[in-house]
């Protein structure tokens, strides 16, 4: 894992001391309104319905056991004693004074954190595949390079005030696990007919109000040409991105309006005068990946029986296992998912006990390193399949193994209405209910795999329309109503879900989706996921079904 | 009035001339506008010429004039606008433009690091007192990830 030379300390330092003197400025009414609220959004600050929102980087995911401690301690001292994980892999506090928000960037700066450009019309944190490193599909690890990403977009002073915020992912997968298409850049690791391993360039996909699939701009690009390349995009779309509406402002609109054709050659005109000043060099490339060294894995960790046995013997852990751990590139180890949808608990958050317990068990059998996925649950990457019964008793007693990763319950849910002020409808309330509904943990592991995404308004922050049942809370004459899609998907096979009809009221959501369920489970082919057989039989069974009882 | 100008506070001696309004004597700058049309007249000008940009103008029409100009001044009718930033930054890097760039208008003084690092070596506050937030502001970071003008 990346460790900040003093150059990187000395610049979130620094951050911190200018982000003191405008808060105290803004407190003076030396900076108005208006002008305080850019320069806080860039330093992760939002105000919410209730109180501040402090939006804290998680770098691609990746966090030490440390920074899981201090993420507990601000959670304890400044907040409620809990924390919520977002789909861009960072780390949301609902209730910091804004006072005292530059005395909390100065906790994370201790450990190498901060909330740089977490909001604001800027470079946002690059996100990546939570498998990055241990999976077996991939071409090469993308942390390095995320880390590189990480750098050149962290204060970059031509592109702090874009028209409109801009995200960057990367995945060095076979399997698109970090919704690469859906960024305004994608970046693919691939290998070309050569043998060489370099980047497959997408643009202007994205989420929100217009959901749009990104298009290969570059099929192959050098690594040296990285950073040029994303230089050119962004200076492009700096240049070119529309200003007079916020919502025809993000990149996606640009290529649309411009074409792709059109706008990839303005890029490529611009890089060719860039390029080759701007090599990325092969040494700092080498330097970086130094940095993301695989641990010192135990050999014949594979002869372990005692796992089997457990399995054998205990069906919970067996299942857990099943669900909740993911293959290993290294044989005997497991990649452990940490569930954080327990039942009777707001999808994504943690309390601070769970997050001290969890840093200890990351240093205990993780080699001290714990992971955000985009979907909102946390990974301990590099589980010795001996130490995986000890560990999801800990789990267990944590509330932290509900064994429901990738299932109906396994929900991408926003703060919603109870929290940000944004919203038009409640989410929080409503993954409850449908929790609640499904409460037969054997049904929901016969439903199998289902992605299910609500978000409180079209802002789309947890990216419903890429859910394979995706729900959007509307606001119809001050009620709340929920909008449904069926068939969308932010992996390989991306799609825009499909509108299933008009709106149902909020007394009928829940029975809506157990109604879908129903459907899918009476209709299914054999071995055939919720998403293939909507893509097989379309809404239409679906659509019958809910309108008809409704 | 004063400006910050290479960290130093000194005398503005420039004056802005309305595309209606006649030169004058001394140090002139005009719009994009001003500048196309009475091109010859501009360079026969006594004084030195500057040129006032917009967001929209870009500097692509610019390029074969810059000789000819002493100061190109960038003017943010909105802090938000980032587009000046690169405008500053073609200059300085593509076009080799030597002369001041004066970032004037409505941009704060908490962007000035960024506006140094793209080029811009000169501040017009929209306030004047906000020249000392120019000059401690000017000094917000000591390190920096990326390259670019400085």
């Amino acid at each position: 894992m990346y460790q900040y030379t003093e150059t990187d300390q000395t610049l979130v330092d620094e951050r911190v001391a200018q982000f003191k003197r405008q808060t105290e400025q803004y407190l003076k009414g030396e900076l108005t309104e208006d002008q305080f609220r850019a320069l806080r959004l860039r330093n992760g600050l939002y105000v919410q319905t209730h109180a501040p929102l402090l939006r804290v980087a998680g770098p691609y995911g990746l966090l030490n056991s440390k920074q899981v401690r201090k993420l507990a301690y601000i959670a304890r001292h400044y907040d409620k004693n809990y924390c919520h994980f977002t789909t861009r892999q960072n780390i949301q506090f609902n209730w910091p004074k804004l006072e005292l928000v530059p005395e909390i960037l100065a906790e994370l700066a201790s450990v190498q954190m901060h909330a740089i450009q977490t909001s604001g019309n800027c470079m946002r944190n690059t996100t990546t595949d939570h498998l990055a490193g241990v999976c077996v599909d991939e071409v090469e690890d993308p942390r390095p390079y995320c880390e590189i990403i990480r750098q050149w977009t962290t204060l970059h002073p031509e592109f702090d005030y874009l028209p409109r915020k801009f995200k960057i992912a990367v995945s060095g997968a076979l399997h698109d696990r970090a919704a690469t298409q859906f960024h305004d850049i994608g970046l693919h690791l691939v290998e070309n007919d050569a043998g060489e391993i370099g980047f497959r360039v997408l643009v202007g996909g994205g989420l929100g109000r217009t959901p749009i699939i990104g298009q290969v701009i570059k099929p192959f690009l050098e690594k040296k040409h990285l950073l040029s390349y994303l230089e050119a995009i962004l200076r492009i779309y700096n240049l070119f991105g529309r200003r007079d509406n916020k919502y025809k402002a993000r990149i996606k609109i640009l290529v649309k309006e411009s074409g792709l054709d059109h706008f990839s050659d303005r890029v490529e005109k611009e890089w060719l005068l860039l390029r080759d000043a701007n090599e990325l060099s092969a040494e700092r490339i080498a330097a970086m990946k130094l940095e993301f060294t695989p641990p010192a894995y135990e050999r014949d960790t594979a002869n372990d029986t005692s796992f089997e046995e457990h399995k054998a013997t205990n069906k919970a852990f067996a299942t857990w296992v099943d669900h909740n751990t993911a293959i290993h590139k290294v044989p005997g180890y497991k990649a452990v998912f940490l569930s954080l949808k327990a039942p009777d608990s707001p999808p994504g958050d943690m309390t601070d006990t769970q997050l001290d317990a969890v840093a200890d068990l990351s240093d205990q059998y993780s080699f001290g390193e714990v992971r955000v996925t985009h979907r909102q649950n946390l990974v301990l990457a590099d589980i010795k399949q001996a130490d995986l019964f000890a560990l999801w008793q800990h789990l267990d007693a944590l509330k932290l193994a509900t064994p429901n990763i990738g299932t109906a319950t396994d929900m991408i849910c926003c703060p919603g209405l109870d929290f940000c002020s944004l919203a038009n409808a409640g989410s929080i309330g409503i993954a409850k209910e449908i929790n609640e509904a499904l409460d037969d943990m054997d049904y929901i592991h016969d439903i199998g795999d289902i992605k299910i995404n609500m978000s409180g308004c079209m802002n789309g922050c947890a990216h419903q329309s890429v859910g394979h049942i995706g729900i959007l809370g509307v606001d119809k004459k001050g009620a709340e109503w929920y909008q449904i899609t069926l068939g969308g998907s932010s992996e390989n096979e991306a799609a825009i879900g499909e509108r299933l009809g008009p709106s149902v009221a909020k007394d009928q959501i829940t029975k809506a989706i157990v109604d879908i369920l129903d459907v899918y489970i009476k209709n299914r082919l054999e071995d055939e996921s919720f998403l293939d057989m909507v893509n097989r039989v379309g809404i239409t069974p679906f659509k019958e079904q809910v309108y008809a009882t409704s | 009035m004063q400006l910050v100008k290479d960290k130093e506070i000194v005398n503005d001696t420039w004056r802005y001339v309305p595309d209606d309004g006649d030169f004058g004597d001394g140090d002139i700058t005009v719009s994009l506008a001003r500048w196309k049309s009475d091109q010859q007249s501009l360079l026969n000008h006594k004084g030195k010429v500057g040129l006032r940009l917009l967001p929209s103008d870009g500097v692509d029409g610019i390029v074969d004039d810059l000789e000819n100009i002493q100061l190109i001044e960038l003017e943010f009718p909105d802090f938000a606008d980032g587009r000046l930033f690169s405008h500053a930054w073609l200059l300085r890097s593509r076009y080799n433009f030597r002369n001041e760039i004066r970032a004037i208008g409505h941009y704060i003084p908490d962007q000035v690091f960024y506006l140094s690092r793209v080029g811009v070596n000169a501040f017009l506050p929209a306030k004047s007192s906000d020249i000392p937030f120019v000059l401690t502001n000017l000094n917000d970071f000591t390190v920096k990830y990326q390259n670019s003008v400085n």
